[in-house]
Protein backbone atom coordinates (compact mmCIF):
# COMPACT_ATOMS: atom_id res chain seq x y z
CA UNK A 1 0.00 0.00 0.00
CA UNK A 2 2.63 2.60 1.09
CA UNK A 3 4.71 1.58 -2.18
CA UNK A 4 1.76 2.05 -4.18
CA UNK A 5 1.56 5.51 -2.80
CA UNK A 6 4.85 6.52 -3.39
CA UNK A 7 5.03 5.12 -6.57
CA UNK A 8 1.32 7.41 -7.77
CA UNK A 9 3.41 10.14 -6.25
CA UNK A 10 5.97 9.80 -8.26
CA UNK A 11 4.12 8.95 -11.29
CA UNK A 12 2.47 12.67 -10.67
CA UNK A 13 5.41 14.42 -10.14
CA UNK A 14 6.99 13.09 -13.35
CA UNK A 15 3.70 13.57 -15.48
CA UNK A 16 3.54 17.40 -14.23
CA UNK A 17 7.20 18.13 -15.08
CA UNK A 18 6.81 16.41 -18.28
CA UNK A 19 3.61 18.71 -19.10
CA UNK A 20 5.25 21.77 -17.94
CA UNK A 21 8.19 21.40 -19.65
CA UNK A 22 6.01 20.36 -22.92
CA UNK A 23 4.16 23.52 -21.90
CA UNK A 24 7.17 25.35 -22.21
CA UNK A 25 8.44 23.97 -25.27
CA UNK A 26 4.87 24.31 -26.89
CA UNK A 27 6.08 28.53 -26.57
CA UNK A 28 9.23 27.63 -27.87
CA UNK A 29 7.53 25.46 -30.59
CA UNK A 30 5.07 28.17 -31.59
CA UNK A 31 7.72 30.87 -31.71
CA UNK A 32 9.41 29.23 -34.21
CA UNK A 33 6.98 27.49 -36.71
CA UNK A 34 4.97 30.71 -36.54
CA UNK A 35 8.29 32.67 -37.36
CA UNK A 36 9.28 30.42 -40.34
CA UNK A 37 5.38 30.22 -41.79
CA UNK A 38 6.16 34.00 -41.39
CA UNK A 39 9.52 34.10 -43.27
CA UNK A 40 10.86 34.69 -40.31
CA UNK A 41 13.18 33.12 -37.81
CA UNK A 42 11.56 33.52 -34.53
CA UNK A 43 13.52 33.12 -31.26
CA UNK A 44 17.47 32.72 -31.91
CA UNK A 45 19.64 34.31 -28.89
CA UNK A 46 18.93 32.59 -25.75
CA UNK A 47 20.67 28.70 -26.35
CA UNK A 48 21.27 26.75 -29.56
CA UNK A 49 18.72 28.29 -31.91
CA UNK A 50 16.16 29.78 -29.25
CA UNK A 51 16.18 26.72 -27.11
CA UNK A 52 16.90 28.10 -23.73
CA UNK A 53 14.32 31.10 -24.30
CA UNK A 54 11.45 29.12 -22.78
CA UNK A 55 13.76 29.28 -19.39
CA UNK A 56 14.76 32.78 -19.49
CA UNK A 57 11.17 33.96 -20.58
CA UNK A 58 10.18 31.69 -17.02
CA UNK A 59 12.68 32.75 -15.09
CA UNK A 60 12.04 36.66 -16.09
CA UNK A 61 8.27 36.42 -14.84
CA UNK A 62 9.02 34.89 -11.89
CA UNK A 63 11.83 38.25 -10.44
CA UNK A 64 8.83 40.43 -12.44
CA UNK A 65 7.29 42.62 -9.50
CA UNK A 66 3.63 41.51 -9.07
CA UNK A 67 1.05 44.59 -9.11
CA UNK A 68 -2.18 44.24 -7.74
CA UNK A 69 -4.30 47.51 -8.28
CA UNK A 70 -5.87 48.93 -5.53
CA UNK A 71 -9.31 48.37 -7.25
CA UNK A 72 -9.53 44.57 -7.47
CA UNK A 73 -11.25 42.23 -5.20
CA UNK A 74 -8.61 40.79 -3.99
CA UNK A 75 -9.00 37.35 -2.62
CA UNK A 76 -11.00 36.20 -5.51
CA UNK A 77 -8.05 38.14 -7.51
CA UNK A 78 -5.49 35.78 -6.54
CA UNK A 79 -7.82 32.53 -6.44
CA UNK A 80 -8.73 33.40 -10.16
CA UNK A 81 -5.42 31.92 -11.87
CA UNK A 82 -4.88 28.91 -9.66
CA UNK A 83 -8.79 27.87 -10.61
CA UNK A 84 -7.06 28.01 -14.18
CA UNK A 85 -4.03 26.06 -13.37
CA UNK A 86 -5.39 23.59 -10.94
CA UNK A 87 -8.17 21.81 -13.50
CA UNK A 88 -5.75 22.23 -16.35
CA UNK A 89 -3.21 20.16 -14.63
CA UNK A 90 -5.58 17.91 -12.66
CA UNK A 91 -7.01 16.42 -15.91
CA UNK A 92 -3.58 14.83 -16.86
CA UNK A 93 -4.46 12.13 -13.85
CA UNK A 94 -6.87 10.00 -15.76
CA UNK A 95 -5.12 10.17 -19.25
CA UNK A 96 -3.96 6.89 -20.34
CA UNK A 97 -0.50 7.66 -22.12
CA UNK A 98 0.96 4.32 -22.20
CA UNK A 99 0.22 0.51 -21.92
CA UNK A 100 3.70 0.06 -20.95
CA UNK A 101 3.78 -1.85 -16.93
CA UNK A 102 6.48 -1.88 -14.19
CA UNK A 103 7.33 -4.62 -11.76
CA UNK A 104 7.35 -3.47 -8.32
CA UNK A 105 8.15 -5.90 -5.43
CA UNK A 106 6.21 -8.34 -7.33
CA UNK A 107 3.13 -6.56 -8.77
CA UNK A 108 2.46 -5.07 -12.01
CA UNK A 109 1.57 -1.51 -11.85
CA UNK A 110 0.55 0.65 -14.58
CA UNK A 111 2.58 3.71 -16.03
CA UNK A 112 -0.29 6.07 -16.25
CA UNK A 113 -1.70 7.86 -12.98
CA UNK A 114 -5.08 6.36 -12.91
CA UNK A 115 -8.21 5.08 -15.15
CA UNK A 116 -11.53 5.68 -13.84
CA UNK A 117 -14.64 4.58 -15.62
CA UNK A 118 -15.72 8.18 -15.77
CA UNK A 119 -12.76 9.44 -17.32
CA UNK A 120 -13.84 11.44 -20.25
CA UNK A 121 -16.57 12.82 -18.14
CA UNK A 122 -14.09 13.62 -15.57
CA UNK A 123 -12.12 15.85 -17.95
CA UNK A 124 -15.02 17.75 -19.30
CA UNK A 125 -15.99 18.23 -15.58
CA UNK A 126 -12.93 20.28 -14.98
CA UNK A 127 -12.65 21.77 -18.40
CA UNK A 128 -16.09 23.46 -17.19
CA UNK A 129 -14.43 24.63 -13.74
CA UNK A 130 -11.73 26.46 -15.69
CA UNK A 131 -14.77 28.77 -16.76
CA UNK A 132 -14.81 29.99 -13.22
CA UNK A 133 -11.25 31.20 -13.58
CA UNK A 134 -11.92 33.05 -16.16
CA UNK A 135 -15.12 34.79 -14.86
CA UNK A 136 -13.54 35.64 -11.74
CA UNK A 137 -10.54 36.84 -13.32
CA UNK A 138 -12.25 39.09 -15.20
CA UNK A 139 -14.93 40.33 -12.11
CA UNK A 140 -12.34 40.88 -10.16
CA UNK A 141 -10.16 42.81 -12.22
CA UNK A 142 -12.66 46.09 -12.11
CA UNK A 143 -11.28 46.93 -15.27
CA UNK A 144 -13.37 47.21 -18.22
CA UNK A 145 -10.88 45.19 -20.57
CA UNK A 146 -10.91 42.52 -18.19
CA UNK A 147 -14.42 42.61 -17.94
CA UNK A 148 -15.70 42.55 -21.30
CA UNK A 149 -12.68 40.08 -22.31
CA UNK A 150 -14.06 37.56 -19.47
CA UNK A 151 -17.82 37.78 -20.83
CA UNK A 152 -17.16 37.05 -24.17
CA UNK A 153 -14.61 34.08 -22.99
CA UNK A 154 -16.65 32.37 -21.14
CA UNK A 155 -19.71 32.85 -23.46
CA UNK A 156 -17.21 31.14 -26.09
CA UNK A 157 -15.92 28.75 -23.42
CA UNK A 158 -19.50 27.22 -22.86
CA UNK A 159 -20.81 27.56 -26.31
CA UNK A 160 -18.37 25.36 -27.55
CA UNK A 161 -18.32 22.98 -24.59
CA UNK A 162 -21.95 21.80 -25.61
CA UNK A 163 -20.73 20.96 -28.77
CA UNK A 164 -17.76 19.16 -27.85
CA UNK A 165 -19.80 16.63 -25.46
CA UNK A 166 -21.91 16.45 -28.02
CA UNK A 167 -19.50 15.37 -30.69
CA UNK A 168 -17.64 13.12 -28.21
CA UNK A 169 -21.34 10.95 -27.75
CA UNK A 170 -20.59 9.10 -30.98
CA UNK A 171 -17.20 7.77 -30.18
CA UNK A 172 -18.73 6.70 -26.70
CA UNK A 173 -21.54 4.71 -29.19
CA UNK A 174 -19.03 2.88 -30.43
CA UNK A 175 -16.75 1.70 -27.45
CA UNK A 176 -19.73 1.75 -24.75
CA UNK A 177 -17.43 3.08 -22.47
CA UNK A 178 -16.49 6.35 -20.91
CA UNK A 179 -12.94 5.10 -19.69
CA UNK A 180 -10.20 6.37 -21.37
CA UNK A 181 -8.22 3.33 -21.15
CA UNK A 182 -11.61 1.68 -21.95
CA UNK A 183 -11.74 3.61 -25.20
CA UNK A 184 -8.18 3.84 -26.11
CA UNK A 185 -8.80 -0.41 -26.37
CA UNK A 186 -11.83 -0.42 -28.26
CA UNK A 187 -9.92 0.81 -31.05
CA UNK A 188 -6.34 -1.63 -30.59
CA UNK A 189 -7.43 -3.60 -33.71
CA UNK A 190 -6.39 -0.33 -35.52
CA UNK A 191 -9.89 0.84 -36.71
CA UNK A 192 -9.63 4.04 -35.19
CA UNK A 193 -12.98 5.98 -34.74
CA UNK A 194 -11.86 8.89 -36.51
CA UNK A 195 -13.19 6.83 -39.64
CA UNK A 196 -16.27 5.85 -38.72
CA UNK A 197 -16.69 9.22 -36.94
CA UNK A 198 -15.12 11.71 -38.62
CA UNK A 199 -17.43 14.45 -38.82
CA UNK A 200 -17.29 13.87 -34.71
CA UNK A 201 -13.98 14.67 -35.00
CA UNK A 202 -14.14 17.91 -37.30
CA UNK A 203 -17.05 19.19 -34.49
CA UNK A 204 -14.83 18.04 -32.06
CA UNK A 205 -11.02 19.69 -33.26
CA UNK A 206 -13.20 22.97 -33.97
CA UNK A 207 -15.22 22.90 -30.62
CA UNK A 208 -11.60 22.04 -28.84
CA UNK A 209 -9.62 25.09 -30.05
CA UNK A 210 -12.25 27.31 -29.30
CA UNK A 211 -12.56 25.83 -26.20
CA UNK A 212 -8.80 26.73 -25.40
CA UNK A 213 -9.22 30.38 -26.54
CA UNK A 214 -6.79 29.41 -29.46
CA UNK A 215 -6.63 31.62 -33.02
CA UNK A 216 -8.76 31.47 -34.89
CA UNK A 217 -11.10 31.39 -31.99
CA UNK A 218 -8.84 34.14 -29.59
CA UNK A 219 -11.65 36.55 -29.29
CA UNK A 220 -10.48 36.66 -25.26
CA UNK A 221 -7.15 38.10 -26.13
CA UNK A 222 -8.07 39.94 -29.42
CA UNK A 223 -5.14 42.01 -28.88
CA UNK A 224 -6.44 45.18 -31.36
CA UNK A 225 -9.75 45.73 -29.67
CA UNK A 226 -9.49 43.90 -25.87
CA UNK A 227 -5.81 44.53 -25.06
CA UNK A 228 -5.48 41.07 -23.53
CA UNK A 229 -8.92 40.46 -22.41
CA UNK A 230 -9.75 38.92 -18.87
CA UNK A 231 -5.62 39.51 -17.85
CA UNK A 232 -5.39 42.37 -18.58
CA UNK A 233 -4.43 43.27 -14.66
CA UNK A 234 -2.21 40.26 -14.40
CA UNK A 235 1.30 40.67 -14.36
CA UNK A 236 4.22 38.24 -13.07
CA UNK A 237 3.70 34.78 -12.05
CA UNK A 238 -0.03 35.41 -11.66
CA UNK A 239 -0.11 36.12 -15.36
CA UNK A 240 2.09 33.05 -15.94
CA UNK A 241 -0.42 30.57 -14.45
CA UNK A 242 -3.23 31.77 -16.72
CA UNK A 243 -0.47 31.28 -19.74
CA UNK A 244 0.01 27.96 -18.47
CA UNK A 245 -3.12 26.78 -17.83
CA UNK A 246 -4.05 28.00 -21.52
CA UNK A 247 -1.36 25.75 -22.90
CA UNK A 248 -1.54 22.82 -20.77
CA UNK A 249 -5.34 23.06 -21.53
CA UNK A 250 -4.52 22.70 -25.54
CA UNK A 251 -2.43 19.34 -24.09
CA UNK A 252 -5.61 17.91 -22.26
CA UNK A 253 -8.02 19.19 -25.18
CA UNK A 254 -5.13 17.44 -27.81
CA UNK A 255 -4.89 14.23 -25.82
CA UNK A 256 -8.45 13.60 -25.35
CA UNK A 257 -8.81 14.13 -28.95
CA UNK A 258 -5.75 11.75 -29.72
CA UNK A 259 -7.94 9.20 -27.60
CA UNK A 260 -10.99 9.44 -28.59
CA UNK A 261 -10.71 9.78 -32.64
CA UNK A 262 -6.78 8.81 -32.88
CA UNK A 263 -6.58 5.15 -31.28
CA UNK A 264 -4.66 6.55 -28.14
CA UNK A 265 -1.37 4.72 -27.66
CA UNK A 266 -1.83 1.99 -29.75
CA UNK A 267 0.48 2.26 -33.05
CA UNK A 268 1.84 -0.65 -35.61
CA UNK A 269 5.24 -0.87 -34.29
CA UNK A 270 7.21 0.41 -31.14
CA UNK A 271 6.73 1.31 -27.77
CA UNK A 272 3.06 2.89 -27.36
CA UNK A 273 4.21 6.43 -25.31
CA UNK A 274 5.88 7.42 -28.84
CA UNK A 275 2.77 7.32 -30.58
CA UNK A 276 0.56 8.77 -28.03
CA UNK A 277 3.31 11.86 -27.82
CA UNK A 278 3.39 11.92 -31.93
CA UNK A 279 -0.36 12.01 -32.06
CA UNK A 280 -0.28 14.74 -29.91
CA UNK A 281 2.31 16.85 -31.48
CA UNK A 282 0.67 16.98 -35.06
CA UNK A 283 -2.36 17.90 -33.25
CA UNK A 284 -0.37 20.93 -31.65
CA UNK A 285 1.38 21.47 -34.82
CA UNK A 286 -2.01 21.67 -36.64
CA UNK A 287 -3.09 24.81 -33.95
CA UNK A 288 0.09 26.65 -34.56
CA UNK A 289 -0.76 26.26 -38.70
CA UNK A 290 -4.24 27.28 -37.72
CA UNK A 291 -2.59 30.31 -35.78
CA UNK A 292 -0.72 31.40 -38.73
CA UNK A 293 -3.10 30.89 -41.66
CA UNK A 294 -6.70 31.75 -40.68
CA UNK A 295 -7.84 35.64 -39.56
CA UNK A 296 -9.96 35.57 -36.19
CA UNK A 297 -13.75 35.74 -36.13
CA UNK A 298 -15.90 38.19 -35.37
CA UNK A 299 -17.73 37.93 -31.70
CA UNK A 300 -21.45 36.98 -33.73
CA UNK A 301 -19.48 34.68 -36.03
CA UNK A 302 -18.25 32.65 -33.62
CA UNK A 303 -21.72 32.32 -31.64
CA UNK A 304 -23.72 31.43 -35.05
CA UNK A 305 -20.41 28.68 -35.77
CA UNK A 306 -21.32 26.96 -32.42
CA UNK A 307 -24.83 27.70 -31.78
CA UNK A 308 -26.29 26.97 -35.03
CA UNK A 309 -23.86 24.85 -36.99
CA UNK A 310 -22.04 23.05 -34.55
CA UNK A 311 -24.17 21.73 -32.32
CA UNK A 312 -27.18 20.86 -34.96
CA UNK A 313 -24.48 18.56 -36.37
CA UNK A 314 -23.21 16.79 -33.23
CA UNK A 315 -27.26 16.18 -32.42
CA UNK A 316 -27.49 14.96 -36.26
CA UNK A 317 -24.50 12.77 -35.70
CA UNK A 318 -25.71 11.33 -32.27
CA UNK A 319 -28.84 9.75 -33.44
CA UNK A 320 -27.65 8.76 -37.39
CA UNK A 321 -24.37 7.12 -34.85
CA UNK A 322 -27.08 5.13 -33.13
CA UNK A 323 -29.64 3.91 -35.74
CA UNK A 324 -26.95 2.64 -37.50
CA UNK A 325 -25.14 0.84 -35.09
CA UNK A 326 -28.65 -0.54 -33.89
CA UNK A 327 -28.76 -1.47 -37.31
CA UNK A 328 -25.68 -3.20 -37.56
CA UNK A 329 -26.17 -5.07 -34.52
CA UNK B 1 -12.00 3.98 -4.59
CA UNK B 2 -8.56 2.98 -5.30
CA UNK B 3 -8.81 4.67 -8.95
CA UNK B 4 -9.51 7.70 -7.16
CA UNK B 5 -7.40 8.36 -4.54
CA UNK B 6 -4.42 9.09 -6.97
CA UNK B 7 -6.88 11.67 -8.82
CA UNK B 8 -7.47 13.22 -5.08
CA UNK B 9 -3.36 13.51 -4.99
CA UNK B 10 -3.07 14.86 -8.25
CA UNK B 11 -5.75 17.95 -6.87
CA UNK B 12 -3.41 18.62 -4.03
CA UNK B 13 -0.34 18.48 -5.84
CA UNK B 14 -1.16 20.51 -8.44
CA UNK B 15 -2.89 23.10 -5.74
CA UNK B 16 0.34 22.83 -4.13
CA UNK B 17 2.51 23.59 -7.36
CA UNK B 18 0.14 26.46 -8.29
CA UNK B 19 0.50 28.46 -4.42
CA UNK B 20 4.41 27.59 -4.71
CA UNK B 21 5.09 28.98 -8.11
CA UNK B 22 2.65 32.16 -7.37
CA UNK B 23 4.52 33.02 -3.45
CA UNK B 24 7.80 31.86 -5.26
CA UNK B 25 9.11 34.80 -6.62
CA UNK B 26 7.93 36.84 -3.21
CA UNK B 27 11.46 36.78 -2.42
CA UNK B 28 13.24 38.01 -5.21
CA UNK B 29 10.67 40.26 -7.14
CA UNK B 30 10.95 44.28 -6.66
CA UNK B 31 8.08 46.01 -5.07
CA UNK B 32 8.00 49.13 -5.84
CA UNK B 33 4.05 50.58 -5.71
CA UNK B 34 3.24 53.60 -7.08
CA UNK B 35 -0.79 55.08 -7.16
CA UNK B 36 -0.28 55.79 -10.93
CA UNK B 37 0.68 52.27 -11.18
CA UNK B 38 -1.76 50.88 -9.11
CA UNK B 39 -4.78 51.91 -11.05
CA UNK B 40 -6.51 49.95 -13.21
CA UNK B 41 -5.41 49.60 -17.06
CA UNK B 42 -7.46 51.79 -19.32
CA UNK B 43 -5.69 53.04 -22.35
CA UNK B 44 -3.92 55.47 -20.52
CA UNK B 45 -6.50 57.46 -19.62
CA UNK B 46 -7.36 58.21 -15.48
CA UNK B 47 -10.01 55.86 -14.47
CA UNK B 48 -13.35 57.67 -14.91
CA UNK B 49 -16.15 55.05 -13.20
CA UNK B 50 -16.21 51.28 -11.87
CA UNK B 51 -15.84 48.21 -14.48
CA UNK B 52 -18.89 46.71 -13.12
CA UNK B 53 -21.34 48.14 -14.89
CA UNK B 54 -24.70 46.52 -16.60
CA UNK B 55 -23.49 43.98 -19.39
CA UNK B 56 -25.46 42.82 -22.48
CA UNK B 57 -28.21 40.57 -21.44
CA UNK B 58 -27.60 38.02 -24.11
CA UNK B 59 -24.72 36.44 -22.13
CA UNK B 60 -27.29 35.31 -19.32
CA UNK B 61 -29.49 33.71 -22.06
CA UNK B 62 -26.23 32.06 -23.16
CA UNK B 63 -25.39 30.69 -20.04
CA UNK B 64 -29.09 29.29 -19.27
CA UNK B 65 -29.08 27.81 -22.95
CA UNK B 66 -26.19 25.93 -21.61
CA UNK B 67 -27.32 24.77 -18.98
CA UNK B 68 -29.96 23.75 -20.75
CA UNK B 69 -27.45 21.86 -23.28
CA UNK B 70 -25.18 20.65 -20.85
CA UNK B 71 -27.57 18.73 -18.93
CA UNK B 72 -28.70 16.88 -21.71
CA UNK B 73 -25.67 15.94 -23.10
CA UNK B 74 -24.54 14.66 -19.44
CA UNK B 75 -27.98 12.25 -19.90
CA UNK B 76 -26.86 11.27 -23.17
CA UNK B 77 -23.10 9.74 -21.88
CA UNK B 78 -25.13 7.27 -19.65
CA UNK B 79 -27.41 6.27 -22.62
CA UNK B 80 -24.83 5.98 -24.91
CA UNK B 81 -22.56 3.90 -22.37
CA UNK B 82 -25.37 1.09 -21.92
CA UNK B 83 -27.13 1.23 -25.47
CA UNK B 84 -26.39 -2.61 -26.55
CA UNK B 85 -28.13 -3.32 -22.76
CA UNK B 86 -31.26 -0.65 -23.55
CA UNK B 87 -31.99 -1.84 -27.06
CA UNK B 88 -34.48 -0.30 -29.52
CA UNK B 89 -36.82 0.92 -26.24
CA UNK B 90 -33.38 2.81 -25.36
CA UNK B 91 -32.98 4.43 -29.13
CA UNK B 92 -36.54 5.39 -29.77
CA UNK B 93 -36.61 6.95 -26.21
CA UNK B 94 -33.79 8.55 -27.00
CA UNK B 95 -34.94 9.87 -30.33
CA UNK B 96 -37.70 11.56 -28.56
CA UNK B 97 -35.57 13.46 -25.90
CA UNK B 98 -33.43 15.17 -28.73
CA UNK B 99 -36.78 16.15 -30.73
CA UNK B 100 -38.27 17.59 -27.58
CA UNK B 101 -34.76 19.09 -27.05
CA UNK B 102 -34.54 20.57 -30.67
CA UNK B 103 -38.35 21.90 -30.15
CA UNK B 104 -36.91 23.85 -27.74
CA UNK B 105 -33.56 25.09 -29.38
CA UNK B 106 -35.50 26.24 -32.44
CA UNK B 107 -37.93 28.22 -30.48
CA UNK B 108 -34.52 29.52 -28.69
CA UNK B 109 -33.61 30.18 -32.45
CA UNK B 110 -36.60 31.47 -33.42
CA UNK B 111 -37.11 34.17 -30.19
CA UNK B 112 -33.59 35.82 -31.62
CA UNK B 113 -31.72 34.26 -28.39
CA UNK B 114 -28.89 33.09 -30.96
CA UNK B 115 -28.71 36.45 -32.60
CA UNK B 116 -25.98 38.65 -31.81
CA UNK B 117 -26.86 41.56 -34.18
Amino acid sequence: MLVELIFVVIKILVVITVLLLGVAYMTWLERKVIGHMQVRLGPTHVGWKGLLQPIADGLKLVAKEDIIPTMVDKPVYIIAPLLSLIPALSAFAVIPFTNATVNLFGTEYHLYITDVNIGLLYVLALSSVGTYGIIMSGWASNSKYALLGSLRSSAQVISYETAMGLSLIGPVLLAGTVSLKGITEAQANGFWFIVPQFVAFVVYLISAIAETNRAPFDLPEAETELVAGFHVEYSSMKFAMFFLAEYANMYVVSSIATIVFLGGWNGPFGPSFIWFILKIVALMFFYLWLRATLPRLRFDQLMTLGWKILIPIALVNVVVTSIVLYAIN
Amino acid sequence: MSGYLPIALMLVIAALIGLISISVGFLIRPRKPEKVKLSVYECGMPEFSDARQRYNVRFYVIAMLFVIFDVETVFLFPWAVSFDVLGLFGLIEMIVFIIILVFGYFYAWKKGALEWA
